[in-house]
């Protein structure tokens, strides 16, 4: 065994070199670990795509109109439970078996662990794109131009991080036990509420009205936008809200986050 | 020990001597109603090893939280290597093995070594790790396949992986059988010789006889004895003396200097303060006495011991 020489002069070249690093393993063993869980990776990437299949293809006998709405709406419902899930349950779980205290007493960078974990919804976030873009393409014969598609992919893409934030905020509130029944609780009701499984057109005109309080509303009213089915010109306003979403609850995540550990 | 390396700590105690790689000055910490710690002075000075010592509820996690800081003190001040726990570049020359780390099941062990390794700027290499904390054959599993015994040898090796100058454990054996136990104390004699400094606490106090040369004793929140382990030890003048004896304990108990007497079936054991007077007078008044054992009271009694008269004593007292 070598006999190791304290020295304590780092240069900051050392540590700049090793603070990237860091970022990047943490995310790609985040990736890893997350991809080693089907509980978490099955639900989350065949759900949408499964509903999709029902509901815009099997059940929709070849109403082009709807295929394209859903193909807005599940792409908002897939990514809005990969955030909640991702961030609400494994943070909840993490704060409870101590893993978020080990890992501040480590020299982690202070912005790894959640870089990795936003890295791990917008992986998901894409894969769930990609999957109901080949379905609605192929099998609901859906026609969008390029540009649309990619639009359709960052709107996804992005929009995973509003539910991010709210997810973390849950994290910090429940524990491990009672996070997934929380996380439900939000994501199925307010799914139903925003529009992203039938129209609120089709509902009773006060589900209309009180959808502009469910953030996914706004991501929806977004990705209809980019396919065509919304007359919404509010645009900039929907992404302001996500942006404040996203913001106001990344604040108060961190707060809690701060004081309790 | 005379520290020998180059001085690199900013921080120099009043001594001038050994740099102090953590500190507790009047570090005083509240939950609620509740005073977790109250004034607390704690030094850890390169290239020692320092048992900080105390019931459940008496202060040992919070002040570690204080020094690593996961918590800040609402009174005095918590420094490492001179500056908050809170900057990166403190916490970069400090390993920790904490109770519980939370770790994963499903991370593999290759991977939490190297991800916990690029936090620093000098690493050990793999294989010393895998060698100072027998991880061989381990690298490629889950962490959830291992056993509890292999799962702290892996924390171990996720706290010395980075070089520290200063290590962390806190109860780093609970929970290992004897063997795993004598290994891991191995393997932190083994640092500790290459110039490794550790803050440990244990529920296990053979464990601080045979790591520690100093000693922090806790009880509710305020230190009640600190100093080098020999003179804790030396605390308690008390004496055990153990033999076959016919003589009638409750007579014995009564004696000069005697602070207990009891029988156990055909042995006698006396506890003292001046072993060699009571030990005569025994050989005196029972010519058939056999089997004479004298033990001196260890870091267990001392420890009793001071826990104890905590009441009588001012607190903060310090033996050193």
């Amino acid at each position: 065994m070598e006999t190791s020489v304290i020295t304590s002069t780092s240069t900051s070249h050392a540590d700049g070199h090793s603070v990237l690093r860091s970022y990047l393993l943490e995310a790609r063993y985040e990736c890893l670990r997350t991809l080693r869980t089907p509980s978490f990776v099955i639900p989350s990437l065949l759900f949408p795509a499964m509903f999709y299949v029902l509901f815009g293809i099997l059940l929709n006998r070849g109403n082009g109109d709807a295929a394209r709405y859903l193909l807005a709406t599940y792409g908002v419902f897939g990514v809005m439970g990969t955030g909640l899930f991702a961030f609400g349950v494994t943070v909840a779980m993490e704060r409870e078996r101590g893993f978020i205290t080990y890992k501040r007493a480590l020299p982690m960078p202070p912005g790894a662990y959640l870089f990795a974990k936003i890295t791990v919804a917008m992986l998901f976030a894409s894969i769930i794109s990609l999957l109901l873009a080949v379905l609605a393409s192929t099998l609901a014969h859906v026609s969008l131009s390029a540009m649309q598609w990619g639009l359709l992919m960052a709107v996804n893409v992005l929009g995973v991080l509003p539910f991010c934030a709210i997810g973390l905020f849950i994290g910090t509130l429940v524990g491990g036990q009672g996070a997934p029944a929380v996380v439900n609780m939000i994501y199925l009701p307010m799914s139903f509420l925003s529009g992203l499984w039938l129209p609120l057109t089709m509902l009773p005109t006060v589900f209309g009205n009180l959808a502009p309080a469910w953030p996914p509303y706004h991501l929806a009213q977004v990705a209809l936008a980019v396919v065509g089915m919304s007359k919404d010109s509010n645009i900039v306003l929907h992404v302001g809200i996500l942006v404040a979403i996203a913001a106001g609850f990344l604040l108060l995540a961190m707060r809690r986050l701060r004081r309790h550990g | 020990m005379r520290d020998d390396r180059g001085h690199d700590g900013r921080c120099i105690d009043s001594n001038g001597q050994r740099p102090v790689l953590a500190l507790l000055r009047g570090a005083g910490k509240q939950f609620g109603a509740i005073k977790a710690l109250d004034a607390v002075d704690l030094a850890l000075h390169r290239g020692q090893v320092l048992a900080l010592l105390g019931a459940n509820g008496a202060g040992k996690t919070t002040a570690i939280a204080l020094l690593l800081g996961l918590q800040d003190t609402d009174a005095g001040e918590a420094l490492l290597f001179g500056q908050s726990p809170r900057e990166l570049s403190a916490r970069r020359r400090i390993g920790v093995m904490l109770q519980s780390a939370g770790i994963a099941d499903n991370s593999k062990v290759s991977e939490l070594l190297e991800l916990t390794r690029s936090y620093y700027p000098r690493p050990r290499s793999v294989a010393d790790c895998v060698a100072l904390a027998g991880l061989d054959g381990l690298l490629g599993r889950r962490y959830g396949q291992l056993s509890g015994g292999q799962q702290r040898r892996v924390q171990f090796a996720l706290a010395i992986c980075g070089d520290p100058q200063l290590l962390f454990l806190d109860e780093p054996t609970t929970g290992l059988d004897i063997e795993a136990r004598r290994g891991l104390w191995s393997a932190i004699t083994e640092l500790v010789a290459q110039g490794c400094a550790v803050l440990l606490t244990t529920h296990y106090l053979e464990e601080a006889e045979a790591l520690a040369d100093e000693v922090v004793v806790l009880n509710r929140g305020c230190v009640v004895a600190a100093g080098p382990m020999r003179e804790i030890q030396a605390h308690v003048a008390q004496r055990r003396i153990r033999c076959l004896s016919a003589l009638d304990a409750s007579r014995v108990a009564g004696w000069p200097q005697v602070r207990s007497a009891q029988r156990q079936d055909a042995r006698l054991e006396v506890l003292t303060d001046a072993a060699e007077d009571v030990v005569r007078r025994l050989l005196e008044e029972d010519a058939a006495l056999s089997e004479l054992e004298v033990q001196r009271a260890g870091l267990a009694e001392a420890f009793i011991e001071i826990t104890r008269d905590e009441g009588d004593e001012p607190a903060g007292r310090r033996a050193a």
